[in-house]
């Protein structure tokens, strides 16, 4: 099983956004990896192993796509567990989800996965696009926000479950497949491979830290930069952001003191109950 | 002069509400581009669908076939549908509202058609023009999608419903042609059994946070949901740690509502929540720590444990429908 994951860096999201005249100031920003994208990361290391911390078997490769002070947060995730990475060279602002959805492609092109493995989101630019775009430029089937992930003892198919607007939705895809995933992924059975973990296989119910050997194995392991045009692709932003603003605030409330104040301020004032 | 395609999501006995704001965008973007709405329906058995969408729009192009039939509806054989009637109508334009089926089938209907995609709008300022929310909404992007055909996902609180004209569209019915899921299926659906609307379209919303402890403290927060007719939501980390299904989740990550009340209720008003419910008309934070973030967006500050609130919150509610 050969599983391809991407990671994009983003600003750290509790950081106070600056914005003026427009634009966006990111020159103080700190990075790290998109949340969605280490939950990504983790799914594919359960698909791969024997139960926690058990015998691994196939290939977790992980994309992002940046410029080179990107390979830091790369890092992180082969100490995570990751085997090895590819670091397509690109300048965050120039690309929308379908240019990295392109970027992409070329990378599953070259790779050949069974399974590509994406965060539902990322929590700068919000789109949720990049899994559903990809998985239609290559013409495989997808699986978006999922909440488990079981694959077939055959490695033909993935049986998940994905939280819909009406409840949850069991879907089954043939491989090669493009998946996104949500947060429920992380739980402690949420993921397993039927050819290697029993149904009673349980891991922690977060995303693995490095470990200190993860830290040492990783800097071994190999970041492969490529440039676009090894990857044969030129892609171009179809959807371009003018300009940004901060959005209205709201104004500041008052505190009442008593649940009675609140019930008559409610009914009286504000006139929502 | 060029029309605007709305996907409307077939329900049992008409579109889903939720498709309804969509239409709304759907007939700004087309004074925009001067052509008119377009609306589309995918399934099988679905004539009332066509029917109910027809209201809205100068035309529906209805998929209505047995090869479509599916517990939910499939991205791989919905998408292919939705970029035939984009060429159909002659479209520059295709919309539907960002719900789970919308966000899962819009972008791989954009890769289809070769368009560029903009999620999650709050406005239409031009032909090929939008206003869009991002960074947990602590940015209001002005955004432009080049190229002959646009697709867009629509933020269901920020368009109001549209008002059904007089005389409704005329409905196509189109050939689905060769359905082809790609090895894909959906095995069952679960489906929520709630009385409650829908968290998107509940003009109350009661959210409980991570200091609700345990899933079983969300019953209190049930009885004043229902006793206020409202819908109940949670926050990311209520939901993380497993007290209450993810499809509650308030947020950011989870679904953006904009009722007339929001109460919420120990929840300390990370910003990836605030994203969720800051569009609300009126919020009331109740939380025991003063210096909790919700309280900078709250109307209504009440600084006290839930274990105290909400039993006498719901006594004074009663009390007060009591005496009408």
């Amino acid at each position: 099983m050969k599983i391809l994951v991407t990671c994009k860096r983003v600003p750290n999201p509790e950081q106070k956004l600056k914005i003026a005249g427009g634009k966006i100031d990111l020159s103080g920003a700190s990075w790290q990896i998109n949340t969605f994208d280490e939950y990504a990361v983790e799914t594919a290391l359960r698909l791969t192993e024997k139960g926690k911390g058990g015998e691994r078997s196939g290939e977790v490769v992980v994309v992002s796509i940046g410029p080179k002070d990107v390979s830091q947060q790369l890092r992180g995730v082969l100490a995570m567990g990751a085997d090895r990475g590819i670091l397509v060279g690109s300048e965050d602002a120039a690309l929308d989800a379908d240019a990295v959805a392109h970027i992409l492609r070329a990378v599953v092109e070259r790779e050949k996965p069974d399974l590509v493995v994406l965060g539902k989101q990322t929590v700068d630019g919000d789109s949720n696009q990049v899994g559903q775009i990809l998985a239609g430029l290559l013409g495989w089937p997808q699986a978006t926000f999922l909440a488990s992930c079981v694959l077939a003892a055959d490695g033909k198919s993935a049986t998940v479950t994905r939280e819909v607007d009406a409840g949850v939705e069991e879907k089954r895809v043939r491989l090669p497949a493009v998946v996104t995933v949500d947060l429920r992924i992380i739980g402690k059975k949420a993921v397993r491979n039927l050819a290697l973990a029993g149904a009673d296989a349980e891991w922690d119910e977060t995303q693995r830290y490095a470990s200190l050997k993860g830290i040492m194995a990783a800097k071994k392991k190999e970041i492969k930069e490529l440039a676009l045009a090894e990857l044969g692709v030129s892609p171009a932003a179809v959807m371009k952001v003018l300009s940004y603003d901060a959005p209205a605030a709201r104004k500041a409330g008052v505190k009442v003191g008593s649940v009675e104040e609140l019930v008559q301020k409610l009914h009286n004032e504000a006139k929502v109950i | 002069m060029a029309s605007v395609v709305v996907f409307c999501e077939a329900a049992e006995n008409g579109i889903r509400a939720a498709s309804l704001p969509a239409l709304t965008a759907g007939a700004r973007l087309a004074e925009q581009t001067k052509g008119s709405v377009v609306a589309v329906v995918v399934g099988s058995g679905i004539g009332a669908a066509a029917q109910d969408a027809a209201k809205y729009a100068s035309k529906v192009i209805a998929y209505d076939d047995p090869k479509l039939a599916s517990k939910a509806p499939l991205a791989e054989t919905v998408a292919p549908l939705l970029v035939d009637a984009v060429k159909r109508a002659g479209a520059s334009a295709l919309l539907g509202t960002a719900t789970s089926s919308g966000k899962d089938v819009l972008p791989r209907a954009a890769a289809l058609l070769g368009a560029g995609m903009v999620s999650d709008i709050v406005a239409v300022t031009g032909a090929n023009r939008f206003r869009r929310p991002a960074y947990a909404g602590n940015a209001i992007e002005e955004v432009e999608v080049g190229g002959a055909v646009l697709v867009a996902s629509v933020r269901q609180t920020e368009f109001p419903h549209p008002a059904p004209a007089s005389t409704p569209g005329a409905v196509e019915n189109a050939p689905a042609g060769n359905v082809d899921a790609l090895g894909a299926e959906v095995v069952a659906l679960h489906a929520t059994q709630s009385a409650r609307p829908d968290l998107g379209e509940a003009k109350v919303v009661v959210s409980g946070g991570r200091g609700m402890k345990a899933g079983e403290n969300f019953k209190i927060l049930e009885q004043l949901t229902d006793l206020l007719g409202g819908a109940l939501g949670a926050s990311r980390a209520a939901c993380d740690a497993g007290m209450v299904p993810n499809d509650l989740q308030v947020g950011q990550t989870g679904k953006v509502v904009a009722p007339d009340l929001y109460i919420a209720v120990a929840i300390s008003g990370a910003i990836q929540h605030l994203a969720g419910m800051k569009g609300s008309k009126v919020i009331v934070a109740i939380n025991k720590d003063p210096e909790a973030p919700i309280f900078q967006v709250a109307d209504y500050g009440l600084v006290t444990t839930w274990e105290t609130a909400i039993p006498a919150l719901i006594a004074e509610v009663k009390k007060l429908k009591s005496t009408g």
